[in-house]
């Protein structure tokens, strides 16, 4: 998708999509025949600039065909750089950081008014928290004990500028958000088992918003994409897209033989 | 014309009522629910109201994804505030997202008087104005809120109406027509025409009064909906008119006059034209009405402008 388009957000793609096929495959029960229902689980994208997952994962997800991921970021394309609901399975437009968390509260806010069980999702990036919307936003889910909303954070150490740390630093992240009301888990969130786990686990405390903390690797699976800054929106090189397939490959192949 | 209340009793009432029939309704306030005119429908609804504390952004988010989650959310918030801090959720989470949310400006334009420009919201037209996807609404009377908020209840798009508190004189019969998009001819005149929004319709109403003394008689339109523009009456009235003066409480930068500027010229109508509200500046201290003394948004200021037009027409 991001070579063909020559655009795109190719790190942070790969390092939350596994929380996002373990979320849409695992632990949701979203389909393109509920989906216009309210009372069903919810997913709000707030780091709008992993879209490249998202769009993935619900093609996987049967929302449409794969081959709509042909025209991402082309000409009156709907699959655009960041998350639109016009594309379908997508429930928020995304992209300006420090949005999401604040919607996924007013949705759960609202179903739990009509005493709905099902729950919403959010994941935010590292880099975003920085914006102060996120922390008004964790005040009132705590406040209306929210248990139905799970804030999942792509912990990838990394945003464009470099480490986390330097550019602003976010620790200590664990002691931030307990303060702010929520139950906090820490889990590594490119091992689908421990996601699996922790997900089926939410509430992870009755009356608190649950929060997962999912560390991460930027640019997960491909050897020298991991952990380098530069490629928060870098598009490969035709060298570049060959190895890093032909490494996906070898780790399926490896995944496969692991299964047989 | 009788005095009626401030536009936002109105929306206190007019919110309760609504509500009371139907449980999906909600508002949800950001410590606002006393300037909001809400202390009654706090102590009657308790569980549709949704406090946010001060924290204006996240009111805006909360509002729409509790539209999302199928409710019927009016935002409410001081409109200096709801539209330049959250400005970034009402064009991303609210319009491009299309949730149809009703956002509630209080104490808007100089109403917070001699609070100062912190306070103030004259910008608030021209900033929605550029916002695709959002209907920008200024009651000038009890009827005209009533009637907006109404028509905004379900109405499936996103919707901003500015509210001030200041009582209101009544300007509509009762079963008066009202829809957004539809300006509201108040008077007609072959004269001057006044195109007014919001708490300055009436005054424009009494300066067709003074006008009238003199032999000159003017239309005066309600232009209660700033977007979209009723071009259709724009064009009408400036083809029928000699004159044409625009008014609101709004910077003279892209509000109701830029709007009506870009329609006239773009559609060859060549008028004299006025466009009166708050120059580009921050206003001298005083109350509402002492803010309109200071810069002539008065019956005596909009009849002078309309006579100075006369002038310019008929030296053409």
């Amino acid at each position: 998708m991001i070579k063909r388009a020559n655009t795109g957000h190719t790190a942070g793609s790969l390092s939350s999509v596994d929380i996002l096929n373990v979320l849409y495959n695992r632990i949701m029960g979203v389909t393109p025949a509920n989906f216009d229902a309210v009372a069903r689980d919810h997913y709000i994208q707030s780091k709008g600039h992993s879209v490249e997952a998202l769009y993935t994962v619900l093609a996987d997800a049967g929302f449409y065909s794969a081959a709509e991921l042909d025209t991402f970021s082309s000409g009156g394309s709907h699959w655009v750089g960041h998350p639109t609901r016009k594309v379908p399975g997508v429930e928020h437009n995304t992209g300006a950081l420090g949005h999401g968390l604040s919607v996924a509260v007013g949705l759960a806010l609202g179903m739990k008014k009509d005493g709905l069980p099902h729950r919403v999702f959010t994941l935010l990036g590292d880099g975003e928290l920085a914006e102060g919307s996120n922390w008004e936003a964790s005040m009132t889910a705590a406040h209306y004990k929210l248990d139905n909303l799970t804030v999942i954070v792509d912990r990838n150490d990394l945003q464009i500028t470099g480490l986390t740390e330097e550019v602003m630093a976010l620790e200590p992240l664990v002691d931030k958000f307990r303060a702010f009301g929520y139950a906090v888990r820490e889990v590594n969130g490119n091992d689908i088992p421990e996601l699996v786990e922790a997900l089926e686990g939410v509430p992870f405390v009755p009356g608190k918003p649950s929060l997962l903390l999912a560390h991460t690797v930027k640019g997960r699976g491909v050897s020298f994409i991991e952990n380098v800054a530069s490629w928060h929106h870098h598009v490969p090189s035709d060298e570049e897209f060959r190895l890093a397939l032909s490494e996906l490959d070898q780790a399926e192949a490896a995944l496969n033989g692991a299964h047989r | 014309m009788n005095l009626g209340r401030a536009n936002l009793d109105e929306f206190g009432a007019t919110v309760l009522a609504l509500a009371e029939k139907d449980r999906d309704v909600l508002v949800v306030t950001s410590d606002s629910r006393g300037s909001g005119k809400l202390t009654p429908f706090g102590k009657a609804l308790p569980d549709q109201i949704v406090e946010v504390g001060i924290a204006e952004q996240n009111l805006v988010g909360i509002a729409a994804g509790l539209t999302a989650a199928g409710k019927k959310v009016f935002a409410v918030s001081p409109a200096c505030f709801l539209t330049a801090r959250s400005l970034e959720q009402i064009k991303n989470d609210v319009c491009y997202s299309n949730w149809p949310v009703k956002l509630i400006g209080i104490s808007a334009g100089v109403s917070y008087g001699a609070l100062g420009s912190t306070h103030h919201s004259l910008h608030d037209f021209a900033v929605l104005r550029a916002i695709h996807n959002i209907t920008v609404v200024a009651p000038a009377d009890n009827f005209e809120t009533r009637a907006a908020l109404t028509a905004a209840l379900d109405y499936p798009a996103p919707v901003y109406i500015r509210l001030g508190k200041r009582p209101m004189y009544n300007l509509h019969e009762p079963d008066a027509h009202f829809e957004f998009g539809k300006a509201i001819v108040l008077r007609d005149g072959p004269d001057v025409t006044f195109v007014a929004t919001g708490e300055t319709v009436i005054i424009a109403l009494q300066a067709a009064d003074r006008l009238a003394e003199e032999g000159i008689r003017c239309r005066v339109i309600s232009m209660h909906t700033v977007k979209p523009l009723d071009e259709a009456a724009l064009l009408a009235a400036a083809r029928d008119s000699k004159a044409l003066v625009t008014v609101e409480e709004h910077s003279v930068r892209g509000g109701l006059g830029g709007a009506c500027a870009e329609v006239l010229l773009q559609a060859g109508v060549h008028v004299p034209f006025k466009i009166i509200g708050i120059p580009d500046e921050y206003t001298m201290t005083g109350s509402q009405e002492e803010i309109f003394r200071h810069y002539d948004i008065t019956p005596e200021g909009l009849a002078q402008t309309a006579v100075e037009l006369l002038a310019v027409a008929a030296a053409d």
